[in-house]
């Protein structure tokens, strides 16, 4: 039984059904309504710092790559890489040292001198000082892929209720058995919290609370373009902010091509709860960094705008296993912005997990109770 | 920034046709300082389209008297008016409101205003033709009704010689009488429903509005005078064509709205003007916040109380907006949302003939509130007589495009329903792209809506239909000049910091 019909969720849906479990899977609205439908799809490794998710994130480049490659047409899988710049000689240097931590950890890196760069994208700033190109950073259209998880794991059996929203969950003593749904009760052996940002109040439900917040990002989108952003780019400072816990808004530009020919341009966080007014500075300022980046940009059309909320914990890693608080209940959420490339290796995951065998990889450093020791901020 | 680029006003109102003419010159009549903006070169909008070289609409143009009644009072009570000007975003601001505003293709940009700051917001932004897609609709010759009557009533021209009239409704009548007075050969008028038995039910409702009644007169009048054939219960179910539109079939449709094929005719044309109504133009209304309804023509429209006023405060609708009701209509409203932003904004009204004071006011708006309430009923009988056939989608084949931006066909659409488990039209928008080109959904959207609701049985609501028609951005512009909108000064350590 599986909580939420987002990218996380259908992934959960896809390998638990794939493994023989009867999966049913609920969300209080349609499929991929929520973050799912509000981020680029992103899949990416250059973002990360080596540690508990960077392992994460090359188990999910496996997955994608390996053991789905055969959907991937699907949901426009495309292994753009990722060209990450430096405007300045320290930015570079200090971008260099990520990139040292990273490829002794297993990541596919080459550094770029500004002279290489227009090698890679013909239309960057010429004023840059340097950067590193990602093979591995790849994209996906992040509802399609949605679709086609639920859709595959309907074919394994699984079913997709929409619509219909948990109100509490059904126990036998501190076991969970189940859930009540405003479509009725469900039993199950396993409930999967994967609600994405509405984690934290699912969890609240169960009793067993996982600090998982919402940080709003806004998405600019372009008219169709003729061919002029290759890569995903982005500015060196964008790890600097996914990082961050600052609640004040922060943007550093990230712009990309997708197949229809438009150009998303990000990248913006906020800590403002479910606020939906998008006040107008933060379009107005990714439009003004994108087009530092590609000055060709500047008589682009931009189309429209949407936004969205990343489900992130205070220590920016994402919560994935059973929770020992409340037996039966299992969690796959708090991924921030990294849900979708992450959603495949999660679902994974927890699918060996929930069979009873020992995961690819230790699921310790993402452990529901580890906030238990250190209360979160509100 | 010059400081002529930005404007200050008690009263912003957006779209200067019928609606935004009347509210903007009632709150200037009571000395409030008001700002008017429309895309148009000139003020009247759609419905008072300037006629070719003229000032004001073409002799004969129903209303015209109203027109240069209203036109004159702006004038009078300085109205500020920024025409050729779109605006691109609405926002609060403090107290108030803030407009950003780009000027169109054509207009000289050295006059252009960026930004329109007011503490009061009047949206008249009224409505465009409503679209149904046909197998062969995005041939060249295949045009919007409205489309069709607004190169007449600006060029004077009608491009084509035989054309077809198809859709529901009285505007149909409308168009095909101006084209057969323009010389084109109107070769037949498809209304999908058979309205005057639907008028038969409610006649009160018809009775109510008289000037309608006349006016339908004299274009039935037009239309008997040309020997224009006008069929009942018959709709355009395929235009034919290679390089333009060479023929179209003519069907008649059952009860349930379904084509009897047995009826197919092939009839030669070389200009088709479709036309199912009217969907209002919502973008500012739906950013700021507006709550919304569903209508009884199907259309999401602004909800407003007897001043007006939508549920946002200081926030004002008018016109097309509140619900497809036509300009008399409109004028009502716009009039009696002037009044309400005077009163709201603390003013005695008329101060400077010094002759309206309070209790005659509240008598004009008295009389203007059961004008709306009968415009309203006269619109909802029209709405019952003249619904979007039920069984409408049964034209469609695989290939139609619904979406001609994106060019999604019909089979896409049915896919992402059928396969991929979209059950709403936002979510067929994001699995299939309907409505994900350069005009947003605006073309399509209400297709795509009727056919996520065709195939899946669920009734649209207003919640799905405004998660589909939310455009932050009400007009398309360049990074550029978003860049530049944002004046906050801040100090810069790299190019993009």
């Amino acid at each position: 039984m599986v909580i939420g019909a987002g990218a996380v969720g259908a992934a959960v849906a896809f390998f638990a059904s794939r493994e023989g479990l009867r999966v049913a899977v609920v969300d209080r609205g349609p499929i991929a309504g929520g973050t799912s439908s509000a981020g680029e799809g992103n899949i990416l490794v250059s973002d990360k710092e080596p540690g508990p998710e960077l392992d994460l994130a090359l188990l999910a480049q496996r997955v994608w790559r390996e053991d789905l490659a055969e959907h991937a047409a699907l949901w426009e899988f495309e292994a753009k890489g990722g060209l990450v710049v430096g405007a300045t000689p320290p930015a570079v240097a200090a971008l260099a040292g990520l990139t040292r931590r990273q490829r002794a950890h297993g990541v596919e890196v080459t550094d770029v001198t500004a002279g290489e760069l227009p090698a890679h994208e013909p239309y960057l700033a010429l004023e840059l000082a340097g950067g590193a190109h990602y093979p591995q950073d790849a994209q996906v259209q992040p509802m399609l892929v949605v679709a086609h998880l639920l859709r595959l794991s309907r074919s394994s059996g699984a079913t997709v209720t929409t619509g219909a929203e948990v109100t509490g969950f059904l126990r036998h003593g501190d076991t969970v058995t189940g859930v009540r749904t405003t479509r009725g009760d469900i039993g199950a052996a396993m409930v999967v919290n994967a609600a994405g940002p509405w984690a934290g109040a699912v969890s609240e439900l169960a009793g067993a609370p996982v600090p998982v917040l919402p940080r709003r990002g806004v998405v600019l989108v372009t008219q169709p373009l003729p061919p002029l952003v290759r890569h995903k780019v982005y500015a060196a400072e964008y790890v600097g902010d996914v990082a961050s816990s600052d609640a004040a808004l922060q943007t550093s530009p990230v712009v990309e091509s997708t197949p229809a020919g438009t150009v998303l341009i990000g990248s913006s966080r906020e800590r403002v709860g479910f606020d939906r007014t998008i006040p107008p500075e933060v379009p107005a300022t990714l439009a003004r960094k994108a087009v530092a980046l590609f000055p060709r940009l500047a008589s682009a059309l931009a189309l429209r705008t949407y936004f969205g909320f990343r489900p992130y914990c205070p220590d920016h890693l994402p919560v994935i296993g059973p929770d020992p608080r409340a037996p039966g209940l299992w969690h796959a959420c708090g991924h921030e912005g990294a849900g979708i490339g992450l959603s495949v290796a999660t679902g994974k995951l927890l699918a060996q997990g929930m069979t009873g065998r020992d995961t690819e990889l230790d699921l310790t450093p993402f452990a529901p109770d580890r906030f238990a020791t250190a209360p979160p901020v509100p | 920034m010059r400081s002529s680029d930005v404007l200050t006003a008690d009263v912003a109102v957006v779209g200067a046709g019928p609606a935004g003419l009347a509210a903007a010159g009632e709150a200037a009549a009571a000395g409030l300082d008001v700002v008017v903006v429309d895309a148009g070169a000139r003020p009247g909008g759609q419905y008072w389209r300037h006629g070719p070289g003229a000032e004001g609409p073409a002799p004969g143009t129903h209303g015209r008297g109203t027109f240069s009644t209203l036109r004159a009072g702006l004038g009078r009570h300085g109205v500020r008016l920024v025409c050729g000007h779109q605006v691109w975003q609405a926002g609060r601001h403090d107290d108030g409101f803030v407009l950003r505003l780009r000027p169109v293709h054509d207009f000289p940009h050295d006059d252009a205003v960026e930004r329109v700051s007011a503490r009061r917001l009047i949206v008249c932004t009224g409505g465009y033709d409503r679209q149904l897609p046909v197998p062969g609709w995005d041939l060249p010759g295949v045009m919007a009704a409205g489309g069709a009557q607004a190169l007449l009533k600006e060029y004077g021209t009608v491009p084509g010689q035989r054309v077809v009239v198809a859709g529901t409704g009285p505007f149909l009548v409308a168009v095909a009488a101006g084209l057969a007075e323009a010389g084109a050969r109107v070769v037949a008028v498809c209304e999908a429903n058979a309205p005057v038995r639907g008028w038969l039910r409610r006649p009160l409702a018809a009775l109510g509005e008289p000037a309608k009644a006349v006016e339908a007169v004299r274009y039935a009048a037009a239309l008997a005078r040309h020997r224009v054939p006008y069929r009942t219960r018959t709709a355009v179910t395929r235009v034919h064509g290679d390089d333009s539109v060479r023929a179209v079939d003519l069907t008649a449709l059952d009860h349930d709205g379904r084509p009897r094929e047995a009826t197919r005719t092939t009839v030669p044309a070389d200009l088709v003007a479709l036309g199912w109504g009217f969907t209002p133009s919502l973008d500012l209304l739906l950013t700021l916040g507006a709550a919304t309804r569903l209508d009884g023509d199907g259309s999401l429209v602004v909800r407003v109380d007897d001043g007006q006023r939508t549920t946002v405060p200081g926030l004002y609708a008018a016109g097309e907006t509140t619900g497809i009701a036509g300009a008399t209509q409109a004028v009502r409203e716009g009039l009696l949302s002037g009044l309400a932003v005077t009163a709201d904004l603390g003013r005695a009204g008329r101060t400077g003939d010094g002759v309206d004071a309070g209790p005659s006011r509240s008598r004009r708006a008295a009389r203007l509130r059961s004008g709306v309430r009968r415009g309203r009923r006269f619109a909802e009988a029209l709405h019952a007589a003249c619904p979007v056939p039920a069984g409408w989608t049964a034209w469609l084949a695989g290939d139609t495009v619904v979406c001609r931006c994106e060019e999604v066909p019909f089979a896409a659409v049915c896919h992402a329903v059928r396969e991929l488990g979209a059950e709403d039209p936002r979510t067929v928008k994001m699995l299939a792209r309907p409505g994900m080109g350069m005009c947003q959904g605006r073309v399509c959207g209400f297709a795509t809506a009727l056919i996520t609701r065709h195939l899946t049985g669920h009734p649209s609501t207003a919640e799905a239909l405004s998660a589909f028609g939310k455009r932050p951005l009400a007009a398309p512009v360049t990074l550029a000049e978003l860049a530049a909108s944002d004046d906050r000064t801040a100090p810069r350590t790299a190019p993009w910091s």
